[in-house]
């Protein structure tokens, strides 16, 4: 009747990583990220390899899969696993990408747990999607998150830089990135 | 853009979303119902032989015809919001109304004479069933697409779908109030096409909005 039997609330690093997140903690949000990002990475690259579709958009896909586990975390049950639900986003997200790229029909795609043994390094390329659709932002908001992500600046650094308050950087941000979501979205259709 | 830079972008962003789905969802199901109850009141209305009807089974059945159709469709909905959703033994309950007309259908065969089946099927509001079907089941779907865009489904035409079914099957609870005919022939034939027409302008919806 019900989905997997699930003992008590999740407790394994990422669930309690993802718990601590949302209330608040920036430091190990990150580090959830990034951890995350390693295994979408290996996900995406063996996908990408079985349906024959070259290798070049895999940081794209990896990227677009963070953005939409941050815009979707309220979708997240936490009495349930976070890496069952990580999957499910990314698989949906690699199989966009892949269809972008030509590839007809989705081989299934394995779960990230079968590579964790192996983590890959991400190519840094600079004709990414996100910095394409980051350039078409209004230009307040993509000052904003340029000066956070490619600058590495802080929230209270980019408020001063731009004379803004903090609680103003915080809300364009968010809706940089909500508006990011869709022009991604929109690129796929 | 290198992904530690983008995800130092995510990271600044710990503005706590608000979203509490089943809350959504509930708030949907509520404002959608009084939109049809709404149009229910204010252009459909109870037949006048009401009081009479409800002593009788055939009567009866289509509420729990459209029961059976509203209420496992729209648990099975909530579930779907979430993108790793498992639809599990409730995706069987779809089927329940389906048993039920079906069995309903081969009861009215027997009982009554076979120059009767044709009248019965056709009955006298078929047009008014599958126009007024979808006129009230408007706003539930609307207000539940509206919610669901929170939510992350796997297959967003599919599950737009369902929620045209599960307004269908509200819509169909109200409206069988209406419709003086009651039999099985006739709740097997036109309730599903209006169903149908819901479903189907559910799945537009779905993969226009549900998209993620």
């Amino acid at each position: 009747m019900h989905a997997p039997p699930v003992e008590g609330p999740a407790d394994d690093p990422w669930s309690k990583m993802m718990k601590a997140a949302m209330a608040g903690d920036e430091g190990v949000y990150r580090r959830l990220l990034e951890d995350i990002g390693r295994s979408v990475r290996a996900m995406a690259r063996a996908a990408f390899a079985r349906a024959h579709v070259g290798d070049a958009d895999i940081e794209d896909a990896v990227q677009e899969t963070l953005l939409a586990i941050h815009l979707k975390r309220h979708t997240w049950d936490p009495n349930q696993k976070l890496g069952p639900w990580v999957n499910a986003i990314a698989r949906h997200k690699i199989i966009d990408a892949m269809r972008r790229r030509g590839a007809r029909r989705a081989d299934p795609i394995e779960d990230f747990q079968d590579f964790l043994a192996a983590p890959q390094e991400e190519d840094p390329h600079d004709l990414s999607d996100a910095k394409r659709l980051i350039d078409a932002l209004p230009a307040r908001q993509r000052d904003i998150v340029q000066s956070i992500s490619l600058d590495g600046q802080s929230i209270g650094a980019t408020a001063t830089r731009l004379s803004m308050t903090e609680v103003a950087v915080r809300v364009a941000l968010h809706r940089a990135l909500k508006s990011l979501g869709v022009a991604w979205r929109r690129s796929v259709e | 853009m290198k992904t530690s830079e983008f995800i130092a972008a995510l990271a600044a962003d710990p503005i706590p979303e608000s979203v509490h789905l089943r809350r959504r969802f509930a708030a949907a199901v509520a404002v959608g119902l009084a939109g049809s109850v709404a149009l229910y009141a204010l252009f459909v209305g109870p037949r006048p032989d009401i009081a009479d009807a409800a002593q009788t089974v055939r009567f009866n059945l289509k509420f729990v015809v459209a029961l059976t159709l509203a209420l496992p469709s729209l648990l099975l909905l909530f579930r779907l919001a979430r993108p790793d959703a498992r639809p599990g033994a409730l995706a069987l309950w779809l089927f329940a109304p389906l048993i039920l007309l079906a069995l309903a259908v081969v009861v009215e065969l027997i009982v009554v004479p076979s120059s009767e089946w044709l009248p019965r099927l056709v009955g006298h509001n078929m047009r008014y069933c599958t126009t007024m079907i979808p006129m009230m089941a408007a706003p539930i779907l609307a207000a539940l697409i509206a919610a669901m865009r929170a939510g992350a489904p796997q297959h967003p035409a599919w599950t737009g779908a369902l929620a045209g079914a599960v307004s269908a099957g509200i819509a169909a609870l109200l409206y069988a109030s209406h419709c003086p005919d009651d039999s099985p022939l006739f709740v097997a034939t036109w309730y599903p096409i209006a169903t149908l027409v819901c479903a189907g302008v559910g799945a537009l919806a779905g993969r226009r909005f549900l998209a993620w």
